[in-house]
């Protein structure tokens, strides 16, 4: 049984930032130990001798020419904007480095 | 009181590591056809691509892949024959998707080198800097902190982002530790970026520029007691933009770390900001742990995988390399270490080639550049690259003087005009009516006029002590109010007391 | 008129018989007949509608020679972007937003003339089997009201199915075009990953999502697979070749020969005993016309869910992260933008977005990555493996679509794992990147509602599931000597 705690999905809401209200947490933690289950199942099956697929198609070396397109305008790249400055996307203080 | 750093080298073995991001000068972003050209209006450089708007996809910008093909090749690296790009998934707002598009376990060149030569005091010494890896990924775009008593991020009240950066071409580069180079590491450093700054010049696949950010590095330092093996905690300055800052922020560090050792307490593993006014470092916010960047293959893109024939015909198109170059000119030029040196660390040997290109004399050429123009950036607090003066303007100069039409003194004021802005040398010597006495007759007038007025040292010059006649040709220039060839003064004043 | 196929509305259009105006017309009136009871659509443009079909008609006057489906309506799912007109994803994320950008199949469907009605509802963020996560309420199936109408592509069908539309775009990730194709007796196609672009379509699972054609029969998605599919350049993922001849194949409709494969493993338990009988039946029909029937064993597929719902929530997780109340959509509350990123998130995204994302964000987190995301991957390689083997043995593969015909709405809501289940047969194709269809195989006995006849093909050979389906839908339609929609309830008498 794969045991999730309420921690655990609080972390992970965290890194996925969400912030989740405790009684979502709990309910949450149990369903996750319940869908883990029926998914982990996939480790039965994925020896080392299995290569991974990530991607369906065999695709490679797609690439571009490097020539300059049309941009968008200032007010379509901004039109969506919750809010804006200066033709500049207005934020909330970040809170990071420095 | 601050630690000595001879008193920390002498307890203390500094063991490195270099991260270098380059923007690419490619015409188009990484994953889209945006513009990349600097200084635009914000947001004017932006699609539903690189603002990460629902339902865009990327497709890679096949010149990105050859320039890092390229650069991989220059540090000699091996070419990954496949290599893919992955998601690093982090919040943050300059980053549009919120995941950035780059490489994690695959990337496409690994294991290179670059050596880099420092000047000591026992001469030139070489060392080797291994390369881990470089890397493609994308830039993000560039937020304004407003409000705030300091206009930085911490206590501002709110941002304004303009994404026009966002998806511009980045390469990482990334050292493997450097070890071994004591007491030299913050000349080390330096000398790195700056021969992996002169390579990637010479490949054409940036501008290089570190004040405008297309050239950034990131300076991991540790130290551990001399003849331990395991390594010390390692902190990370963040964007030390300047090849000087390079060299101050790993000597501080190395002092600071020292510092905590001796105490002893504890090198916090962090992230620091380097200040370019106090040359100290500063801690970033902590993390509470350590960002789980969850990387999984890009599933928007296909994998990368260079056929051999493309990477031989990138690699037969390479240009020499620096220090290859440099020796040619060195040999070529006859310049002695310690003058091609001064021009290395002043950034002007690109210049200086270009001048004698043009038909400038080398040392005439070198001596400019080095000397006057020097002088007068220093002056002003830029880098001579940065003065409105072309090779194209020193060399018609140098040309000039060559050709008597100048003297040394006039050049210098050709010089201060074509910085001021007056125009080019020729337009110049037009407005200013510069003009060079070559008329024998009024020279011979001062000479004679100089001869009367110091008969005794015309004397000892009829007597065979040539070095005295510089007190003449001073009284002759000054005559002609520096309005003639000196060299010239000279020929004409010794031949008329007899000794040409 | 609405009752017809969007085949005899181009034809009655190229005739001069009706105009793009009036049949555009006669689709709104019926929207705005029968949505209230349906709720197919989340956003209706009736003026930009009517404009796109006068331009059409002056063009068709000036004689000028048309796309076979130009001035034919048809409904779009709202995940796909369109300039200016609202798309929501079935998020309250997104209310309001209007992209500055056409996805490609949108440029593509004005290329040929195409209609665009509006936008269809759909679970939100294409993460669901019911259509009821959607943030702007459930739709309805038009056979019973009281009913799913499969997801999460349930407004296009449901759209299909009340003849408010006689196209729609689908997107598949993991069944959303065929299961909700199956439970409202219309016809689905998930074309070849690759076959048709995801440009402008709104990401849910990148590996998986499939954009496709939706109709009321086969020839009809064949025309709309035709118009949207082929190779674009905006998307790496594109396949740079031609598009299967699926138009040809339809018309063909001979299936004399050719090997139809059972796969064993997806019938049996779990199944209804009625969507049973009727594939069973409709297996019979391709017999008689000459196919040979023979069974064939996907072990692996026993995975195929479990890894579906690892790979899908991992890409989601990061998929879903630009919607951070920085440069559009909702943003609510106050503080840092942390803050704003952390509050606008939890009341923008709906309870099963949630659950996704943060599956995802364990599934691929440092130290669980092998044991889950690499592992699914693993299972992606085995699943395609056993394609490979049983297309050895056969043309085309066929299964039931959905175990179930349409559940009620509600029944299945706080079941997660009873909800997953319905995609059971029609995520193996969304793992191994092939092509599948879904067409009516009857009404179930128990319940007299629609089931789905699933036909796979290998990668790039769209055009058998074509042949294949038109065979069974001409059999069929003689045997019941009207299309199934026929026997539908009057909707709009409210
Ligand atoms: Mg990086
Ligand atoms: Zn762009």
């Amino acid at each position: 049984m794969s045991n999730i705690s309420r921690d655990d999905v609080a972390n992970l809401a965290k890194l996925a930032r969400i912030d989740m209200s405790d009684s979502e947490l709990d309910h949450l933690s149990n369903e996750l130990s319940v869908i883990l289950d029926a998914v982990a199942r996939v480790q039965e099956v994925a020896g080392a001798e299995v290569p991974p697929t990530s991607h369906p198609l065999p695709l490679k070396n797609v690439f571009r020419a490097d020539e300059v397109r049309s941009s968008l305008t200032p007010e379509e790249a901004l039109s969506g904007a919750p809010a804006q400055e200066e033709q500049r996307f207005k934020v909330p203080q970040i809170l990071g480095e420095e | 009181m601050a630690l000595k750093y001879e008193d920390v080298i002498a307890k203390y073995e500094p063991v490195l590591g270099l991260e270098v991001h380059v923007e690419l000068g490619t015409e188009s972003k990484m994953f889209c056809g945006c513009n990349t050209v600097f200084g635009a209006a914000p947001n004017t450089q932006t699609c539903p691509v690189c603002l990460g708007l629902p339902g865009s996809l990327p497709v890679v910008n096949g010149k990105a892949i050859e320039y890092t093909i390229a650069i991989g090749l220059a540090l000699n690296c091996s070419i990954a024959p496949f290599s893919r790009f992955a998601r690093k998934n982090y919040f943050y707002p300059d980053m549009p998707k919120n995941f950035q598009t780059s490489q994690y376990d695959e990337p496409i060149c690994v294991n290179g080198y670059l050596d880099v030569t420092i000047d000591t005091e026992e001469g030139p010494k070489e060392f080797r800097v291994e390369i881990e890896r470089v890397h493609m990924e994308e830039d993000t775009g560039k937020s304004l902190h407003m409000g705030g008593a300091t206009g930085r991020i911490h206590g501002a009240d709110y941002s304004l982002l303009d994404y026009n950066r966002a998806g511009i071409p980045l390469v990482e580069i990334v050292t493997k530790v450097i070890t071994g180079t004591g007491k030299y590491a913050p000349e080390v450093a330096k000398a790195y970026v700056s021969e992996l700054r002169d390579i990637l010049r010479g490949l054409g696949v940036s501008d290089v520029k570190m004040e405008q950010g297309s050239l950034r590095c990131d300076a991991n330092v540790s130290l551990r007691p001399i003849g331990v093996e395991k390594l010390g905690t390692r902190s990370e300055t963040k964007n030390v933009n300047s090849l000087r800052s390079v060299e101050r922020a790993v000597r501080g560090e190395m002092i600071r770390h020292a510092e905590l050792l001796n105490n002893g307490e504890k090198v916090v593993q962090e992230t620091r900001h380097f200040h370019e006014d106090t040359g100290l470092t500063t801690p970033g916010r902590s993390k509470e742990q350590a960002e789980d960047y969850r990387y999984f293959p890009e599933p928007d893109l296909v994998p990368v995988a260079p056929t051999p024939e493309l990477i031989e015909k990138i690699r037969a198109s390479l240009p020499e390399k620096p220090s290859i170059r440099r020796k040619k000119l060195q040999d070529a030029w006859q310049v002695p270490d310690k003058e091609m040196a001064a021009m290395i660390n002043a950034d002007v040997l690109d210049l200086v080639e270009a001048t004698v290109k043009l038909g400038a004399d080398p040392t005439r050429a070198r001596s400019w550049w080095l000397g006057e123009i020097a002088r007068l950036a220093n002056e002003k607090g830029v880098a001579a690259a940065e003065l409105p003066i072309s090779s194209a303007d020193v060399a018609e100069i140098v040309v000039l003087i060559e050709k008597g039409e100048l003297t040394d003194k006039l050049a210098r004021q050709v010089v201060e005009g074509v910085i001021a802005g007056e125009g080019r040398p020729s337009e110049i010597i037009q407005s200013r009516g510069i003009q060079v006495v070559s008329d024998d007759s009024a020279l011979m007038a001062a000479i004679e006029k100089a001869i009367a007025l110091q008969p005794d040292v015309a004397e000892k010059v009829r007597g065979g002590h040539v070095p005295a006649a510089g007190a003449l040709i001073g009284a002759v220039m000054k005559e002609t109010k520096g309005q003639a060839d000196a060299a010239k003064v000279r020929e004409l004043l010794l031949k008329h007391l007899g000794q040409a | 008129m609405i009752k017809k196929t969007a085949t005899e509305m181009a034809s009655s259009l190229k005739a001069g018989e009706i105009s793009s105006v009036e049949l555009t017309q006669a689709h709104l009136d019926q929207i705005a007949k029968v949505d209230s009871e349906v709720h197919a659509f989340l956003y209706v443009d009736s003026e930009g509608a009517i404009n796109q079909a006068r331009a059409i008609d002056e063009k068709r006057k000036s004689g000028a020679d048309l796309p076979p489906l130009a001035g034919v309506p048809l409904a779009l799912k709202d995940v796909m972007t369109q300039k200016g007109i609202p798309t929501t994803c079935g998020s309250k994320m997104l209310e309001g937003w209007r992209p500055p950008y056409d996805s490609t199949v949108v440029t593509r469907l004005k290329e040929n003339g195409v209609v665009i009605l509006g936008k269809t509802n759909m679970d939100e963020f294409a993460m669901g089997s019911s259509t009821e996560n959607s943030a702007y309420g459930p739709t309805h199936n038009p056979w019973d009201l009281t009913r799913i109408p499969g997801g999460s592509g349930g407004g296009s069908s449901a759209a299909l199915a009340a003849f408010e539309a006689p196209l729609a775009i689908g997107t598949d990730t993991g069944g959303s075009i065929r299961q909700p194709a199956a439970v409202t007796g219309t016809v689905g196609v998930k074309p070849t990953y690759g076959g048709v672009s995801r440009y402008g379509l709104v990401a849910f699972s990148s590996s998986l999502d499939q954009a496709g054609p939706c109709a009321r029969t086969v020839l009809d998605a064949a025309h709309l697979h035709e118009a949207i599919g082929g190779y674009d350049k905006l998307d790496s993922t594109s396949i740079n070749a031609p598009i299967p001849p699926v138009v040809a194949a339809a018309k063909d409709g001979n299936v004399k020969g050719m090997k139809i494969g059972v796969i064993k493993e997806l019938q049996g338990d779990g199944y209804q005993p009625g969507v049973l009988k009727l594939f069973n039946e409709s297996l019979e029909l391709l017999a008689q016309q000459g196919a040979e029937i023979v069974e064939v064993s996907c072990k692996y597929f026993d995975y195929a869910l479990a890894a579906y719902y690892l790979i899908a929530p991992s890409e989601c997780s990061s998929n879903l992260a630009r919607f951070d109340a920085m440069r559009y959509g909702m943003r609510i509350g106050s503080g840092s933008a942390e803050d704003v990123m952390n509050l606008t998130r939890q009341a923008g995204f709906g309870r099963e977005v949630k659950r996704r994302i943060i599956l995802g964000t364990y599934a691929l987190s440092s130290g669980y990555y092998d044991a889950y995301y690499g592992s699914a991957q693993k299972v992606r390689t085995l699943i395609s493996r056993d394609f490979e083997n049983a297309f050895k043995f056969a043309d085309v593969l066929v299964s039931p679509t959905a175990p179930t015909t349409a559940f009620k709405i509600g029944e299945k809501a706080n079941d997660p794992i009873a909800m997953y289940l319905n995609d059971i047969a029609t995520i193996p194709t969304n793992l191994a990147g092939i092509g599948g269809m879904s067409l009516p195989s009857g009404l179930a006995e128990e319940d007299g509602l629609p089931a789905g006849f699933q036909i796979m093909a290998p990668a790039m050979q769209d055009d058998r599931m074509y042949k294949v389906g038109s065979a069974l839908e001409a059999a069929l339609l003689t045997k019941w000597g009207q299309p199934i929609l026929a026997s539908a309830p009057q909707l709009g008498a409210k």
